[in-house]
């Protein structure tokens, strides 16, 4: 599943938010809340329902160079758990 | 101990707690009469409501307390004629703005200016997975067909749908069918909440406790969905307590992450809080939430773990289940400060399992309809 043209998109009623409060940033969806690190935001950050995982890997990989190949698995892994809890969508 | 009359150190025990959700009853009007309803038998009157101004200003200082969701529930919210603009108001303030509703009276219109207002998500609830069940229970001859054509609008509209079904004797077979139901919309998302004993539905407690085997039978369905629906739909499922070994962290804890606030504006730490006797529950028309949430009597009073009886205070799950949930301890044992009689370690416990047994084989000729008196 590790398909690279795939395009992610938080589905509706899912939105990306600071939360001062506690710190850091946050995932609201439907009665859940997912607390994000530092990496999660910077990959969500990304997706905008425009980008390709290929240039989300290679957008991360610039800003933080690193190689594409090593983190690609890490954002896959990380954007499919997302989907299967049903707050992402693939195209 | 009993009850913790300490705010300052109630709040320290429990870690400074910053609530994360907070649940409106914007007003116990609603056209169901469902016999297991969570609003008091005491039904507040419209003219008690808090209106959209004051709505509005809890909204923001929800937020600003750290509240991230709001969910706009009554009785049933549309009867507020005003529903859009608190929807907006609860947008403006920043929060995510869920709707729990009935669905028998927002027609296409309607739900086209909420979701202007700015709208996050819809739980729709439904009484039975059939017309006959549904109108049964809900005590309203047409609610499936207008819960239908409800559940086709939000998702027609792109609105996200979470269908919720409290589970009880009169529909626990029917746990495929619900699931079928949701499919068949597209919503994301359900919800099997077994009923909760309380309020309305401890009145209704011998017509509605299904059996033993009965509840075993609905898990393990509930279990097989799961499996086979995921990815597709997200189940999310209360267990029934009576039947298990350990009880819930009520509300996550009392006073951790939720505020409920009535049609009036009394501000509670869970919705069935006003059962216990002699707690003091602030208004928001005196108090700003803030001030509530870390001093009120009643926030204070369950919170944290020195409150707790001995057998609790000593043992390593307090701070996993709290002692579980004060309202049925107060319903099982008389004592709101008890150990949740669900619990295995409850001097009580036996009697739980007993009259879950008793009551389940016991006919009993109907409901006691949610009314107002
Ligand atoms: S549980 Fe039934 S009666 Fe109570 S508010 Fe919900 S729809 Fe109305
Ligand atoms: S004794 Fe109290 S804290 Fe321990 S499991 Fe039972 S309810 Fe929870």
């Amino acid at each position: 599943m590790s398909d690279l043209t795939r395009t992610p998109q938080l589905i509706r009623g899912v939105r990306m938010r600071e939360d001062p409060a506690r710190g850091g940033w946050v995932l609201l969806a439907p009665e859940r809340v997912f607390k994000l690190d530092e990496i999660g935001r910077e990959i969500l950050s990304r997706v905008d329902g425009e980008r390709s995982l290929e240039t989300i890997v290679a957008s991360l990989a610039a800003a933080f160079e690193a190689e594409p190949e090593r983190i690609a698995a890490d954002v896959v892994a990380f954007l499919d758990g997302l989907a299967e809890r049903q707050v992402l969508a693939f195209r | 101990m009993g009850i913790q009359t300490d705010p300052r150190l109630a709040f320290a025990e429990a870690g400074s707690p910053v609530p994360m959700g907070m649940l409106c009853e914007l007003t116990h009007r609603c056209p169901l009469q469902c016999p297991y309803c969570s609003n008091p038998l005491e039904l507040e009157r419209k003219s008690a409501e808090l209106d959209v101004e004051a709505w509005c200003r809890v909204f923001r200082e929800a937020a600003a307390l750290g509240v991230l969701q709001v969910h706009l529930s009554g009785g049933e919210p549309a009867a507020r004629r005003d529903l859009e603009q608190i929807v907006e108001g609860c947008r403006d303030a920043g929060l995510y703005a869920n709707l729990i509703t009935a669905g028998v009276n927002i027609d296409r219109a309607r739900l086209e200016r909420l979701e202007a207002a700015g709208l996050d998500h819809v739980q729709l609830s439904f009484q039975g997975a059939d017309a006959e069940t549904t109108a049964l229970v809900s005590h309203m001859k047409d609610a499936h067909s207008r819960k239908r054509a409800f559940a086709r609008e939000v998702v027609d509209l792109g609105l996200p749908l979470t269908i919720n079904a409290v589970i009880h004797r009169a529909n626990i077979e029917q746990i495929d069918d619900f699931i079928a139901l949701a499919l068949e919309f597209g919503a994301r998302r359900i919800e099997i909440a077994h009923a909760q004993y309380y309020g309305w539905a401890l009145a209704n407690r011998a017509a509605l406790m299904p059996t033993r085997a009965q509840t075993e039978r609905a898990i393990a369905r509930v279990e097989a969905a799961r499996a086979r629906l995921k990815g597709r739909l997200t189940i999310d499922s209360v267990i029934p307590d009576y039947h298990a070994r350990y009880p819930k962290a009520c509300m996550n804890g009392w006073g951790r992450q939720s505020i409920n606030v009535t049609p009036a504006g009394k501000v509670l730490p869970c919705h069935a809080a006003e059962t216990i006797p002699g707690l003091e529950f602030w208004n928001v028309a005196e108090h700003s939430l803030g001030d509530i949430w870390r001093d009120s009597p009643a926030f204070a009073a369950y919170r944290g773990t020195s409150w707790m009886n001995e057998r609790c205070r000593s043992c390593d799950r307090r701070e996993i289940d709290w002692g579980g949930c004060r309202c049925q301890a107060l319903a099982l044992t008389g004592d709101a400060s008890e150990t949740d009689p669900v619990c295995q370690l409850s001097p009580y416990h036996q009697r739980v399992h007993q009259l879950a047994q008793e009551e389940s084989v016991r006919i009993v000729e109907g409901f006691r309809y949610r009314r107002p008196s």
